[in-house]
């Protein structure tokens, strides 16, 4: 599984995505201790063991290539490049969000980096990754669309009807489920039929490859194959990233359907603790290592800061940006 | 004589009905751990996972299985769990559920029950807090009920599940925990409208979370001597009309009070009818309050904003009888 003859290449790609993993993790450790203060009075959905898939699938798509993600967004959001000072804003419903603070967790986003949104309806992403990828068909670019879902949503229509159009119409288009096992309090196994998403995709057509998704080598080595052959115009792919969500489905989730000791066990395949471990056998300094964990903690301890200064969006936030005709306020007062 | 939650008079609603009737059944997703507000919380151990059914995320399936459950001699009751997933299933309901009966020729009905938490819940944006019960209420073979209080929760339920028509059921998330009494294990008829509260000088007609407001706002306007009777429609489709006319036939004036957006919302259809059936008793123009037409946002000041709240009815009333 990990190679051995780890190289110095190697070895800076990997330190890149352990840095991106920590502050990943240090971010929602942030977000969930806005959630305890009552800075975030919504739900907020924690992708905490899970860094690994963010990391190794949005590192290897360019700026320019676009991501959707689902309500467990804020990790692919940040992995894509977005600020996490406007993200944390914006999960504290304040302004200089991404949004103004008028999306919040569930809808982060941001498109300058080519994040088209978070989604609070599960697989709503996924037909709209088959319509970006078909613009970015016709327009004629080799830039290539991802789209990230749990394995709750591969039972909902847009996920036999979204990878069909993809298929149908050659698209650019790669879909990363990320297969935690569970959909909310209900585990994906008594509810999913078949051998699941990589065996429904094949029988639309479309290759799919399952991987360790706390096992970041191996989502790296699969994403940046997949890519490749997504982007020479050889049609959508699937890859399957089996994880375990190690905190609770929301900030609020008492987790009472998961033995503590299954969670505790699960613990012990940290992705995060996985990479390192690697990396420390390859012989890097630990000093590095700690730093990146350091580093995340205090960057993170900053951006939460500076959300929790930042005003509220003005009043007139609340009327902009509905459509371009017809006043919103008119009728109401 | 009990008090209950409003979400845990729905349970017992739905417990005693199915312990009456073994064909009713409930399907939705994580109902066997309780549902995502609990209210279903035990309900599985008692019945047992086939008819306390957990279902995949498959809202379209989910709706359109109870279609054809529903005419094929079962009772389902459907959990849609935020009214917004339910848009997942629209076609299910509306063109499969509301239509069957009408366009079979009455060869079969549609004994089906959907419920959908509606309404702003703290910093749930634009995906989790909708109001679209006026939407229903066009759909012709809908019923459409949005209860304010735990015995109306309780004795709605009951109704809807024993209708053999569609109801499309909207209880309000920021209600699960309220408390009431809940006096009796009756029934309470579909289209009968509660009188909150009576009163002289104007009318208030709301329905769902936005009746408590309406209450609130009849303290204060009490104490500033203004008498307001206040009807809680309960049943949007079908509406107690006499009930409304009666009011304003006595006050003379009309407000009407809801959550949401106030374009198009169901205030439209009472304050045309009232207009058109009681125009000769009226003193004053009809006022209608709802939200802005935005969608609802995240930050709560903004979210606040857009609330139909007692100190905006109060003074929407005042006008009315100055
Ligand atoms: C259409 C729809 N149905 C139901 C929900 C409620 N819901 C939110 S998250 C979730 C579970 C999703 O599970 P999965 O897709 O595996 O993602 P995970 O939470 O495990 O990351 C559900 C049912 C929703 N948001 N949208
Ligand atoms: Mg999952």
């Amino acid at each position: 599984m990990v190679s051995q003859k780890t190289t110095n290449v190697d070895i800076d790609r990997l330190l890149k995505h352990h840095a991106l993993m920590w502050r990943i993790r240090a971010f929602e450790e942030a977000a969930l201790q806005a959630h305890t203060e009552k800075l975030v009075l919504g739900a907020i959905h924690p992708s905490i063991g899970q860094e690994a898939i963010a990391a190794g699938v949005c590192l290897n798509l360019r700026s320019d290539d676009l991501l959707t993600s689902t309500h467990r967004g804020h990790g692919h959001t940040l992995a894509k490049g977005a600020d996490p000072n406007q993200m944390m804003r914006e999960l504290l419903g304040r302004e200089g969000g991404n949004s103004h603070g008028k999306g919040g967790s569930m809808h982060i986003a941001d498109f300058s980096v080519g994040m088209l949104g978070a989604n609070g309806v599960v697989g709503a992403n996924i037909h709209i990754t088959a319509g970006a990828a078909h613009a970015i068909k016709l327009l004629k670019s080799d830039r290539i669309v991802c789209s990230i879902f749990g394995d709750g949503a591969i039972n909902r229509g847009p996920f036999l009807e979204g990878l069909n159009w993809a298929v149908v119409f050659n698209l650019p288009a790669l879909f990363v489920c990320e297969d935690n096992g569970f959909a909310s309090t209900t585990s994906t196994s008594s509810v999913t039929g078949g051998k699941g998403a990589a065996a429904r995709a094949e029988a639309l057509g479309i290759p799919s490859l399952t991987v360790d998704g706390n096992d970041l080598i191996s989502i790296d080595e699969a994403v940046r194959s997949v890519i490749s052959s997504i982007r020479a115009g050889n049609g959508p792919r699937l890859l399957v990233a089996k994880t375990y969500r190690l905190s609770g489905h929301t900030a609020s989730d008492p987790d009472t359907y998961r033995l503590r000791s299954e969670v505790e066990k699960a613990w012990e395949s940290d992705p995060i603790t996985n990479l390192g471990g690697v990396l420390r056998r390859a012989k890097v300094d630990t000093v590095i290592l700690d730093n990146h964990e350091s580093n995340a903690r205090i960057e993170m301890a900053a951006v939460f800061s500076d959300a929790k200064a930042a005003s509220w969006p003005p009043l007139s936030r609340a009327f902009e940006d509905v459509q371009d005709i017809g006043d919103p306020r008119q009728e109401a007062f | 004589m009990t008090t209950m939650t409003y979400a845990d008079a729905a349970k017992q609603a739905l417990t005693e009905e199915m312990r009456r009737d073994p064909t009713i059944w409930a399907l939705g997703e994580d109902l066997g751990r309780g549902g995502v507000f609990g209210q279903y919380q035990g309900m599985a151990e008692e019945f047992g996972p086939e008819r306390i059914a957990d279902t995949p995320i498959s809202e379209a399936a989910i709706l359109g299985a109870a279609v054809g459950a529903a005419m094929s001699g079962t009772r389902p009751v459907v959990e849609m769990r935020f009214a917004d997933f339910a848009l997942c299933a629209i076609d299910e309901l509306v063109n499969q559920a509301a239509k069957a009966r009408y366009m079979f020729g009455g060869q079969t009905k549609v004994p089906l029950v959907v419920r959908e938490p509606m309404g702003m819940w703290r910093s749930s944006a634009a995906q989790h807090s909708q109001s679209l019960e006026s939407w229903y209420t066009h759909i012709p073979g809908l019923v459409v009920v949005c209860p304010s209080t735990p015995h109306d929760n309780f004795g709605l339920l009951k109704s809807s599940i024993r209708c053999d028509d569609p109801v499309v059921y909207m209880e309000h998330k920021n209600l699960w925990a309220l408390e009431g009494a809940v006096p009796d294990c009756d029934p309470i008829p579909l289209g009968v409208a509660r009188i909150a509260r009576t009163g002289q000088d104007l009318t208030i007609v709301s329905w769902s979370s936005t009746c408590h407001e309406a209450m609130l706002a009849a303290v204060t306007l009490e104490e500033e001597g203004l008498e307001a009777e206040v009807i809680d429609l309960r049943t949007l489709w079908p509406w107690d009309k006499r009930a409304v006319l009666d009011s304003v036939e006595k006050t003379g004036r009309l407000l009407i009070a809801h959550e949401a957006v106030q374009v198009g919302g169901f205030g439209a259809e009472v304050a045309a009818t009232v207009a058109d059936r009681a125009f000769s008793s009226l003193r004053a123009p009809i006022k209608r309050i709802g939200a802005p037409r935005v969608p609802i946002p995240y930050a709560p000041p903004l979210e606040d904003l857009l609330r139909v709240t007692p100190e905006r009815i109060a003074a929407v009333a005042r006008e009315l009888t100055r």
